[in-house]
C-alpha cells in the first residue's frame, strides 16, 4: 500500500440485483469513517466519479452470465489488487443459476418477443469459476456488519472474523429456540452459512439458506430430518434451489431428489 | 440432614419477593417460543403452571398438564451455562497510540442472580464447569464472580423425560448439594406444596435462606409430607427415558477410536453444533480481536465456540478435524472419556438435551451402545 496515499476502492457489478451494493450504501453511519479511510473509486451505484485503477480493493458483486461479463471480470481481476466478492450471485451463481438445471434457449423464446437480440451464457457461474477470489463473503444479501468487518479487515492488514459455521451456533448464542425441533418447521440452519445473526428462526421461521452451504454441510442427513417433518422430493428440490441453487452441496443435494421424485 | 419445612404454593410470589428485597433477581423457567426457557421472572406468573414437555431425539413438545405444577417439566434447551458462562463478552478494549495498542480490562458488572428450579443434573453440571473456570491455574475471574452471586433453589425432578439419563450418571434426580435450598413439589387432592430443605454450606445466600424460611413462617414438614415427597422422587428415578452403561466406558472408547461405528455416526451428524450448545458442561469459546475501520479501536470478544466448526482445531497449515467423524469422535470420547482423565469425573450429566436438540436426533446412549456391541 503506498504510503500517506489512501487505497482505492472499486466496487463492480456484474449479472445481480444490486442489493449487496445498497447493504454498503446501508451503512449510513459508518460511510463517513469509511470515505475517511479509502478513495471511493469506483462505485457507479453511488457516483459517476471514476478514478483509473489499478485498485487497492475490489469489491465484486454478481454472477457471470454473458459473453461480456466472462470477459470483464479478467479485466477488473487484472486491475484488482485484491477481488472479494459479495453475495450469493458472485459467491454460486445466484438465483439466476436456476438455468442451469435447464436449456437457457427454451427460456429465452418464452420470455422474449424477439430472442434473437439476447445473448447469453447457458450457465450462470460464480466468479471463482473464472478469476482467483481472494474471498468471498456471502448472503442474499451480505450482512452489512459483515461487509464492514472485511474492509476493516482489509485496512488493518487482518484475516476478517467471519466463520462458515452454521447458523445453528447463531441461534444458540441469542437463545433463540429450534423450530425444527420444538415445532416441526423444517430448517436449513444446520447445512447453512451463518452471517444473518439467524434472522428467520428469530421470528419463527425456518432457515431459507441465503447464505448457501457451511463447511462440511450433510445435505443428506439434513433432508433425512425434512422427510420425517413431512417433505417431499419436490419440496427438496426446490428448497436446495433458491439463492445458491449452483452452490456445489446444495446443487448435488437437489439433484439426488430429482431422480428420486422420477 | 436438615430440617425441612414446608412452604405453600400460594406462598411463592412471597418466595419471589424476598428474594428481590434481599437485592437478587429471580431466574427461572417460562414458556418461550413453544419451549421452557430459563430467563429473568417479575412474579410467579411467568413460571409454567400447567405445562409439561414431552422430549424424544430430535423432537420437543410443550403439553398441558392435568395439575398446575409450576416445575412439571424436565429441562428446556438452555441450561444455566448462559448466565455463569456468557455466549458473548467483551474482554478488553484496546486503543492505539504511537503504533501500539494499550488494552483495558472491560468493566463488568455482576448481578445478583437467584436460580429458581435448578435441577440435580444441573447443579451436577455447574460443579463439573466451577472446576474448569475456577479449580486450575487458569480462573475465569467473570465466571468465578458470577458464581459467587448466585442463590441457588433446586428442585427435585417430579417427572423423568424421554432423554433423560441421569440415573445412569449419579447426577440425579435427587440434588445431592450445591443449593441454598431444595424443593420438592408435591401435589395433593386439594393442597399444593413444596417440602423445603436448606443446604448444608455456610455460605451468605445459606443464611438469608434461612431468613426467608422464617419470614414467610414455613411449619416444620410433617413425617407423612417428607415420606411422600421422596417417594416422588424415587419414582422419577424409576421413569428414566434412557440409560448410558457407563462400566468401563473409558477404556472402551479409548481402545475403540477406529472403529466403523463412528463412519456410521458421521453419516447422520450434521456438524451443526447444536449438541455442545446445549449441553452444560461444554465450556469451549474462542476469542476474536477485531478492529474498526479506521484501526484505532480494537476490542476482544469472547464468544461459545464448538468442536464441530473448522476453525475450532484450526492449526497452522489448517483445520485437524476436517471430518464429521472425527468431531463427532472428539466430541463423544471427551465428554465420556478424556475428560474423567482431565478432571476426574465424566463430562456428561445425563439431562439428555444433546439428544433432544439434535436435529437428526443423534443419540448419545445409542451411540454408545454401538461400542459395547462388540468389544
Amino acid at each position: 500500500m503506498r504510503k500517506n496515499k489512501k487505497p482505492k476502492l472499486a466496487v463492480w457489478k456484474f449479472t445481480s440485483c444490486d442489493g449487496c451494493q445498497l447493504s454498503l450504501l446501508d451503512c449510513e453511519d459508518e460511510l463517513l469513517a469509511l470515505s475517511d479511510k479509502v478513495e471511493i473509486a469506483n462505485f457507479l451505484e453511488a457516483s459517476r466519479a471514476v478514478l483509473k485503477g489499478p485498485y487497492d480493493l475490489s469489491l465484486v458483486e454478481g454472477s457471470i452470465t454473458t459473453p461480456q461479463d466472462a470477459e470483464r471480470i479478467h479485466q477488473v481481476r487484472r486491475v484488482s489488487k485484491l477481488l472479494i466478492t459479495i453475495g450469493a450471485c458472485a459467491a454460486s451463481g445466484g438465483i439466476q443459476a436456476l438455468r442451469n438445471f435447464k436449456e437457457v434457449k427454451q427460456f429465452i423464446s418464452i420470455v422474449y418477443a424477439k430472442p434473437e437480440y439476447i445473448e447469453t451464457l447457458n450457465k450462470s457461474t460464480p466468479i471463482s469459476d473464472h478469476v482467483p477470489v481472494d474471498f468471498e463473503l456471502r448472503g442474499c444479501p451480505v450482512n452489512k456488519y459483515q461487509l464492514l468487518e472485511i474492509i476493516a479487515a482489509f485496512l488493518n492488514r487482518r484475516k476478517p472474523v467471519i466463520s462458515a459455521r452454521s447458523v445453528c451456533m447463531d441461534c444458540k448464542l441469542k437463545g433463540t429456540v429450534c423450530v425444527m425441533v420444538a415445532d416441526r418447521i423444517p430448517c436449513l440452519g444446520p447445512v447453512t452459512h451463518a452471517g444473518c445473526c439467524a434472522l428467520c428462526p428469530s421470528i419463527h421461521r425456518g432457515c431459507y439458506g441465503c447464505f448457501g452451504p457451511k463447511e462440511t454441510p450433510n445435505t443428506a442427513s439434513l433432508s433425512r430430518t425434512w422427510e420425517k417433518l413431512g417433505a417431499d422430493q419436490d419440496d427438496l428440490v426446490r428448497v436446495f434451489r433458491s439463492f445458491n441453487s449452483g452452490a456445489e452441496p446444495f446443487r448435488r443435494e437437489s439433484e439426488i431428489h430429482e431422480i428420486k421424485k422420477d | 440432614m436438615g430440617a425441612k419445612y414446608v412452604l405453600q404454593a400460594s406462598q411463592f410470589q412471597f418466595l419471589f419477593d424476598a428474594l428481590t428485597a434481599r437485592g437478587y433477581q429471580v431466574i427461572g423457567p417460562k414458556l418461550q417460543d413453544g419451549a421452557i426457557v430459563y430467563d429473568a421472572l417479575s412474579s410467579v406468573q411467568d413460571l409454567p403452571a400447567g405445562w409439561t414437555d414431552q422430549q424424544e431425539a430430535g423432537t420437543y413438545r410443550l403439553e398441558n398438564r392435568s395439575d398446575s405444577a409450576f416445575f412439571g417439566y424436565t429441562v428446556g434447551p438452555y441450561s444455566w451455562k448462559k448466565f455463569l458462562h456468557l455466549p458473548a463478552r467483551k474482554l478488553k478494549r484496546g486503543k492505539s497510540a504511537e503504533g501500539e495498542f494499550h488494552f483495558v480490562s472491560e468493566n463488568e458488572e455482576i448481578p445478583k442472580l437467584a436460580f429458581v428450579g435448578v435441577r440435580a443434573c444441573e447443579l451436577h453440571a455447574m460443579t463439573i464447569q466451577d472446576k474448569i473456570f475456577m479449580g486450575g491455574i487458569y480462573r475465569d475471574s467473570s465466571y468465578a464472580e458470577r458464581r459467587e452471586n448466585i442463590f441457588v433453589i433446586a428442585v427435585n425432578c417430579g417427572k423423568a423425560g424421554g432423554t433423560c439419563f441421569c440415573v445412569s450418571m449419579k447426577t440425579g434426580p435427587k440434588a445431592s448439594g450445591g443449593y441454598d435450598w431444595v424443593l420438592t413439589e408435591v401435589i395433593e387432592k386439594d393442597r399444593h406444596y413444596f417440602v423445603v430443605e436448606s443446604g448444608t454450606g455456610a455460605g451468605k445466600e445459606i443464611l438469608a435462606g434461612e431468613e426467608i424460611l422464617k419470614e414467610l413462617d414455613c411449619p416444620l414438614a410433617a413425617e407423612a409430607e417428607i415420606a411422600l415427597s421422596e417417594r416422588i422422587v424415587e419414582e422419577t428415578a424409576c421413569q428414566m427415558g434412557r440409560r448410558l452403561k457407563t462400566e468401563g466406558i473409558k477404556d472402551l472408547l479409548y481402545k475403540n477410536l477406529e472403529h466403523p461405528h463412528w463412519d456410521e455416526v458421521a453419516n447422520r451428524c450434521l456438524t451443526c453444533g447444536n449438541c455442545t450448545m446445549v449441553c452444560p458442561t461444554c465450556f469451549c469459546a474462542s476469542i476474536a480481536e477485531i478492529t474498526d475501520l479506521t484501526g484505532e479501536k480494537v476490542e476482544r470478544v469472547q464468544k461459545w465456540d464448538s468442536c464441530f466448526t473448522e476453525d475450532f482445531s484450526y492449526i497452522h497449515g489448517g483445520s485437524i478435524r476436517k471430518t464429521a467423524k472425527s468431531r463427532y469422535r472428539q466430541w463423544m470420547t471427551h465428554k465420556l472419556a478424556y475428560w474423567i482423565d482431565q478432571f476426574g469425573t465424566s463430562g456428561c450429566v445425563g439431562c439428555g438435551r444433546c439428544i433432544t436438540w439434535c436435529p437428526a436426533g443423534i443419540d448419545i446412549t445409542e451411540e454408545a451402545k454401538g461400542f459395547y456391541g462388540d468389544s
